[in-house]
């Protein structure tokens, strides 16, 4: 099928006319999928149980009043526990583990009729921003520099849900975002990618990374899917103590797109030294398209911005080296081969050395390190203190009136597969300078794809909206996808 | 501040990591070169600063404790590396 609808409202409303079945839909993207090898997006097709949710999904439809992911196909981040479907969170140490629940949020979609693909690739742990920390090996983004062949990163951690989104094989992915792993990949791709308030989407099985920091969250080819499929994964949940009794309201129908007189910051100290041309330019694109539609910007001033960064690496290590301490090799997963003689010790410490890799095993002890005795006030507390700053600056600035706050995505476009092999970690860490503040401060933000830079290769603009306001960011949201009119689409290759 | 070999081995035991002792000092240095980024941490002024310890401030849940789920093994040993008799097998713990 060639007019196979892209997006979810489309595939919602050709779904619920009778122009296309769920059966049909979701063989044209297993189709798409198996032809997409290359990309390395899908880790683990779930053919049958696609087909099999298709079916039930058509069934619904045609009694009509359907629910409006029914029938819609959606790739699930590997980070997602899917009853009897494969999921290893990109790790070796996970490896053969299939999950006897359904998280929270992918029961929702299921429960709501949608058609789950599969899982998508990610690096391991979400631990990464460009998907080669996956046991799977890299996802590679459907997008080329002009003129060149070289295999580029879709960012990560969420690589595989934005390489998959991107590249048409299915209209939406769910993704996770800690420190950046949803809008970083999304920008990388030229997809829409939002991370929720802290607490808008339950966490219940999703494997852990850094708890207080985690959310789930949609990436669509546009606002308006990401507000849809927003919609169906929110709400409070009891599994989740942390999720948010708090209504969920109608985020699509909140799309207006108009957006006059509304206040927009622009942080100053988000204009790095170094900073490529193409994304300073584009920032200020940004804040003129949303001036023309009305909106007023000002100048603000988020002064510990550059402490995040530190901040996030001693506060999410620290999370994961104890939720990481589950895995041991005793209830699931790998277990690595001993030697006559070894006692347990050696059975957790050959498990985790083999099991781990080198940057999940680097975080780990980072994170064992800045907790444990004599260290503990001078890093975690510290870094503790120092997030309560971060907050502070956003509750400053929305205090003095500004409704949301525009700033690049990312400090470039997607780079090439392998570019950082030799370099310091820290480097790594550098690609999520202007989303992690975000997660630091438990808010929304929105990546949207805006223009591409010189090389052909797209570039997004972040927007921060207040907590819970998630509507309102979305039409803003939307405001500037229409204003920035991204049509470009990777030319396939693959 | 840097860390040495010796902490490097301590910090990688306390995490159950094995390290071939002649890769210690290459951790050492990834160890310290991390660190030093976070130490620009100490430049700010945090005195009187409560360190945030929940994202948006809410009461914790509760729900009435009772048995909710449980007495079925099978499902929880399903993916063990080694399940006998109903019960997780790991080497011997006690002599």
């Amino acid at each position: 099928m060639s007019d196979r609808p892209e997006t979810i409202a489309a595939a919602r409303a050709a779904l619920r006319a009778g122009d296309v079945t769920a059966a049909e839909l979701t063989a044209a993207c297993l189709d798409a999928i198996a032809a997409a090898a290359p990309l390395n997006a899908f880790v683990h097709v779930t053919a049958e149980i696609a087909r099999e949710r298709a079916q039930a999904a058509d069934a619904l439809l045609r009694q009509g009043d359907a629910p409006a992911m029914c029938g819609v196909p959606v790739g699930i981040k590997d980070l997602f526990c899917t009853e009897g479907a494969p999921g290893q969170a990109g790790s070796r140490i996970l490896e053969g583990f299939v999950p006897p629940y359904e998280s929270t949020v992918t029961g929702k979609l299921r429960d709501a009729g949608a058609v789950m693909l599969g899982k998508l690739n990610m690096d391991e742990f979400a631990m990464g921003s460009s998907n080669e920390t996956s046991v799977y090996g890299p996802a590679v983004s459907p997008w080329r520099a002009a003129g060149s062949t070289a295999p580029l990163t879709p960012g990560g951690s969420s690589g595989g849900s934005a390489a998959a989104v991107a590249a048409g094989l299915c209209p939406a992915a769910l993704g996770t975002d800690t420190g950046g792993s949803i809008r970083q990949p999304a920008a990388f791709t030229g997809i829409v990618g939002l991370k929720p308030t802290y607490g808008r989407v339950s966490r219940w099985g999703i494997v852990a990374f850094a708890s207080s920091l985690d959310q789930a969250g949609p990436m669509t080819r546009t606002v308006r899917d990401a507000a849809i499929l927003l919609g169906a994964i929110a709400g409070p949940d009891p599994k989740d103590s942390t999720s948010a009794d708090r209504p969920v309201p109608d985020f699509e129908a909140a799309l207006s797109g108009d957006i006059r007189g509304k206040v927009i910051g622009i942080p100053r100290e988000y204009r790095m030294d170094g900073m490529p041309d193409a994304i300073d330019a584009l920032w200020q694109r940004g804040a003129e398209m949303l001036r023309d539609a009305g909106a007023r910007t000002v100048d603000i001033s988020l002064p510990h911005t550059r402490y995040a960064l530190p901040a996030y690496y001693i506060i999410a290590p620290a999370e994961a080296s104890s939720n990481l301490a589950r895995y041991d090799g005793v209830r699931y997963g790998f277990r690595a081969p001993l030697a006559p003689g070894d006692g347990i010790t050696e059975m957790y410490e050959k498990t985790r050395a083999a099991g781990f890799g080198a940057e999940v095993r680097r975080r780990v002890m980072i994170g064992t390190y800045v907790l444990s005795a004599g260290f503990y006030d001078a890093y975690y507390r510290r870094a503790q203190r120092v997030r309560t700053l971060i907050k502070r600056d956003f509750e400053t600035a929305f205090a003095d009136g500004v409704d949301a706050i525009l700033t690049p995505s990312t400090p470039s476009s997607a780079f090439e597969i392998g570019a950082l092999d030799s370099a310091d970690p820290v480097e790594m860490y550098l690609n999520d300078i202007f989303t992690v503040t975000v997660n630091l401060a438990g808010l929304p933000g929105i990546s949207v794809p805006a223009g591409l830079d010189g090389r052909g290769l797209p570039l997004g603009l972040q927007l921060i909206g207040r907590p819970w306001e998630e509507a309102e960011l979305l039409d803003i949201g939307f405001a500037l996808e229409r204003a920035a009119c991204f049509v470009s689409r990777p030319q396939r290759w693959w | 501040m840097a860390i040495d070999e010796a902490t490097a081995r301590r910090v990688a035991h306390l995490a159950r990591i094995a390290v071939d002792e002649a890769d210690l000092p290459a951790l050492a240095a990834e160890l310290s070169g991390i660190l030093s980024f976070v130490e620009e941490l100490e430049a700010v002024d945090v005195e009187g600063v409560e360190p945030m310890t929940a994202v948006s401030p809410m009461r914790l849940k509760r729900r009435p404790d009772a048995v909710t789920a449980g007495g079925d093994p099978a499902p929880v040993l399903a993916n063990a590396p080694d399940a006998r008799e109903g019960f997780f097998a790991v080497p011997k713990v006690v002599e």
